[in-house]
C-alpha cells in the first residue's frame, strides 16, 4: 500500500444488508464511514446516527428575514418614501401589508432551504473520490454501498477489508484518492 | 382481520404493478430519456406544439407592433381573455403543487409516481399564466415598473392594491415551484448521469446533478429539505389563488365583490389542475407503456379529487346565486340574472353542464377506471373551468351599475391566437421535459417497492 487510498468500499444487494453492515461497522468503532443508496433509507440514518441537522434553523432564519424584509420594505415605502394619502387613512396600513409579507417569508424560506441543503451537503462538488469505485455508478440504480474511509483512526487496510468481508458483501474494493 | 390486511396489501400493490425491481424501475423510466429513438407520438405532438408556439410568437409580435387594441378588450371589458387565461392557467398549476407538497405531508404514497410531471405541469402552466398579465400591460418591456425599486420617476407601487400583491404571489409561486422541482430532480439527474453513454449528456446531467452521490448524510438532509419545502409550498399554493381571487373580490363590481371567492377559486384551481394531470397522464402512460407505474389507482384517485373539488365548486355556484338573492342588493341580483339569461347565457349554462352536471358521472366506478372516458371527462372539466373564469370576468364587467356604460365583449382572432398559442407553449415545454428529464420520479418510485422496506426483510 504505497499510494494513499480514500477508503474501502463494500457493495450490497439490498437496503437491509446495507443497514446491518452500517450498524455493525458503527459497533466495531468505525466513525468515518458513509453509506450510499439509490433512495433515502430511514433506518440507515438511525444506524449512522444522522438524525439531527441544522436545516430547520436555517430555514427559520431565512423565513424571519423574509418576513422583516417584506414588512419593513412596505412600511418604508408607504410611510416615508412614497406616502399616498387616501381620504386621511393611516399611512401605516398594516392589514394591506400581510400578503406581500407572507409571500416574501415563503420566498426567503424556500430559498434558504435550497441554499441550506446545498451548503450542508457540500454541493455542488465536481469531484469526489467515491466515484473512483469501479461499480459506483450503480449506487444511483440498484446497489447499496458502504465506505469506510482511510481517515478513520481504526482504519487498517488488511483488518478493515477482512471486517467488511464478514458482512457478506458482493465485493470489497479499494477507492483511489 | 386477515381479510382486512389482505385488502390493504392488494390496494398497496395497485400503486405499482408487481414484479418491478430497483433496476427495472430505473431502466424503464430512464430509457424514455436516454433512448436514441424518439417515438413517433412524441414527434407528432412536439410538431403540433411547436406549430402552436409559432402562432403564439406571431400573436405576440403583432401585439407588440400594434398594441393591445388587436384584442377584443374595449371599455368596460378591459380584462377580457387575458385575465381569463391567466386565472385558468395558474389554477391548472395548483394541482402539481397539491400533489407534490400537500400529498407529501399527508404521506400519500401514490403521489410518488405522478408528482414529477405534475410539478413540471405547474411550472409550465405558471409560465403560460405569467404571459398574460405581462402582455396585457400594453408595454410589457416596462414590466419592472411593477416592482419596488429606487427610480428617477420618484414613484413606487401601491402596496394596498391586490394587483401588486398578485405580482409578488405569482413570482414567489413560480420561484418556489422551480426550486421544489429542481430539488426533486437532483437524485434522478445523478441516475441519468450514471446511466447515459453519451458524453455530452453525461456532462450536462453531471453539471445539473451538482455531484450528487446518494450519501446517507445527503439523504438525511434531503429528506428534511423536502418536508420543509412541502411545508412552505402548502400555504403558498392556497395563498396564490386566494390572492388571484382578491383581484376580483376587492373590487366593488357586482358579481365579484364577495367573501367566498378565495376558497371557491382554490377549489376550482385544484379541480382544473387534476383534470390537466389526467389529460396528460392518460396518453403518456399508454404511449410509453407506463401502466405499471401510473396505475388505474392513480387515475381513480385523481378522478375522486376532481369529483370532490367539483362538488365544492358546485356548492359555490349555488351559494353565489343564493347570496345574490338574499343580499337584497339589486345590482348583485341583476349580475347573476344577466349571467343566466343575458348575452353570456350560453357560456354560463355550458359551464354549469361541464363543471357540475357531467362530472357527476365520476360517481360511477366504471367511468373512473376507464382511461378513455376519464380522458374525455378531464377535457370537459378543463373547458368548463375556462368558461367559468370567462363568465365571471366578462359578464360582470360587461354589465355593471349603469346601463349607459354596458358593452358586450367580442373576442378577436388575436385573442384566440394568443390563448391557443399558450397551449402550444405549454405543450412545447412539456414535451421537451418528457424527452430530456425523467417524467416519473425514479428514486421515489424505488421507495414504493416492497424490497425497499428494511424491517420486513430483516424479519423475513
Amino acid at each position: 500500500m504505497t499510494t494513499p487510498i480514500y477508503g474501502l468500499m463494500a457493495e450490497f444487494d439490498s437496503p437491509a444488508a446495507l443497514v446491518n453492515a452500517a450498524r455493525a461497522a458503527r459497533e466495531k468503532g468505525y466513525r468515518k464511514l458513509d453509506a450510499y443508496s439509490p433512495f433515502p433509507i430511514e433506518d440507515l440514518s438511525d444506524a449512522l446516527h444522522l438524525h439531527k441537522n441544522r436545516l430547520p434553523l436555517i430555514v427559520l432564519a431565512g423565513g424571519i428575514l423574509g418576513l422583516l424584509t417584506g414588512y419593513l420594505m412596505q412600511y418604508y415605502i408607504t410611510v416615508w418614501d412614497f406616502p399616498i394619502n387616501v381620504g386621511g387613512r393611516p399611512l401605516h396600513s398594516w392589514p394591506a401589508y400581510i400578503v406581500i409579507t407572507f409571500e416574501l417569508t415563503i420566498l426567503f424560506g424556500a430559498g434558504s432551504t435550497v441554499l441550506g441543503l446545498l451548503a450542508l451537503c457540500g454541493l455542488p462538488m465536481p469531484y469526489h473520490p467515491v466515484f473512483n469505485a469501479p461499480r459506483f455508478a450503480l449506487a444511483s440504480r440498484n446497489r447499496f454501498f458502504l465506505c469506510i474511509e482511510a481517515a478513520d483512526p481504526l482504519f487498517e487496510s488488511g483488518a478493515t477489508s477482512a471486517f467488511l468481508q464478514t458482512l457478506e458483501p458482493r465485493e470489497v474494493t479499494e477507492v483511489a484518492q | 382481520m386477515p381479510e382486512n390486511s389482505q385488502a390493504v396489501e392488494e390496494r398497496s400493490r395497485d400503486i405499482i404493478a408487481p414484479g418491478y425491481t430497483f433496476g427495472s424501475v430505473t431502466d424503464q423510466i430512464a430509457a424514455v430519456v436516454l433512448t436514441k429513438r424518439t417515438p413517433i407520438f412524441w414527434m407528432a405532438c412536439f410538431s403540433v406544439a411547436f406549430g402552436l408556439l409559432l402562432l403564439f410568437l406571431w400573436a405576440v409580435a403583432t401585439l407588440l407592433a400594434e398594441g393591445v387594441g388587436i384584442w377584443g378588450i374595449r371599455t368596460p371589458v378591459m380584462w377580457g381573455f387575458a385575465i381569463t387565461n391567466f386565472v385558468w392557467w395558474i389554477g391548472i398549476g395548483h394541482a402539481g403543487t397539491l400533489i407534490s407538497a400537500i400529498l407529501l405531508l399527508l404521506n400519500q404514497k401514490w403521489r410518488n409516481s405522478i408528482n414529477r410531471f405534475a410539478e413540471a405541469m405547474t411550472l409550465f402552466a405558471v409560465a403560460c399564466a405569467g404571459m398574460f398579465p405581462l402582455l396585457h400591460l400594453g408595454r410589457p418591456w416596462l414590466f419592472y415598473w411593477l416592482l419596488p425599486y429606487p427610480n428617477t420617476m420618484g414613484v413606487q407601487p401601491n402596496f394596498r392594491s391586490p394587483l401588486v400583491w398578485d405580482v409578488f404571489a405569482v413570482s414567489t409561486y413560480a420561484t418556489v415551484s422551480l426550486l421544489f422541482w429542481f430539488v426533486g430532480l437532483l437524485p434522478d439527474l445523478a441516475t441519468l448521469r450514471d446511466r447515459t453513454h453519451n458524453r455530452l449528456a453525461r456532462l450536462a446531467y453531471g453539471v445539473l446533478a451538482l455531484g450528487w452521490r446518494g450519501s446517507a448524510r445527503h439523504w438525511s438532509v434531503y429528506e428534511t429539505a423536502s418536508l420543509l419545502l412541502a411545508g412552505l409550498a402548502t400555504p403558498l399554493v392556497l395563498s396564490v389563488h386566494t390572492v388571484v381571487s382578491f383581484d376580483f373580490t376587492i373590487a366593488i363590481l357586482p358579481g365579484w365583490h364577495s367573501t367566498f371567492f378565495p376558497p371557491y377559486f382554490v377549489a376550482g384551481a385544484i379541480y382544473s389542475g387534476f383534470a390537466m394531470v389526467l389529460a396528460l397522464a392518460i396518453p403518456l402512460r399508454a404511449v410509453y407503456g407506463l401502466q405499471g407505474l401510473i396505475t388505474l389507482r392513480h387515475l381513480e384517485n385523481s378522478a375522486k379529487v376532481m369529483l370532490a373539488t367539483g362538488l365544492i365548486v358546485a356548492y359555490a355556484y349555488v351559494l353565489e346565486t343564493f347570496t345574490a338573492w338574499y343580499s337584497g342588493d339589486v345590482y348583485e341580483q341583476a349580475a347573476i340574472w344577466h349571467r343566466m339569461t343575458g348575452p353570456y347565457a350560453v357560456s354560463y349554462w355550458v359551464l354549469i353542464a361541464c363543471n357540475i352536471v357531467l362530472p357527476q358521472a365520476l360517481w360511477i366506478r366504471r367511468i373512473r377506471r376507464n382511461p378513455v372516458t376519464l380522458f374525455i371527462w378531464s377535457l370537459i372539466v378543463l373547458t368548463g373551468m375556462w368558461l367559468e373564469r370567462y363568465v365571471i370576468i366578462v359578464s360582470s364587467l360587461a354589465q355593471d351599475f349603469l346601463n349607459s356604460s354596458w358593452s358586450i365583449f367580442q373576442a378577436t382572432r388575436w385573442d384566440w391566437a394568443t390563448f391557443i398559442g399558450t397551449i402550444g407553449l405549454f405543450l412545447f415545454l412539456f414535451f421537451l421535459f418528457i424527452r430530456l428529464l425523467p417524467m416519473i420520479s425514479i428514486f421515489e418510485v424505488r421507495t414504493l417497492l416492497p424490497q425497499a422496506s428494511v424491517r420486513e426483510e430483516a424479519e423475513g
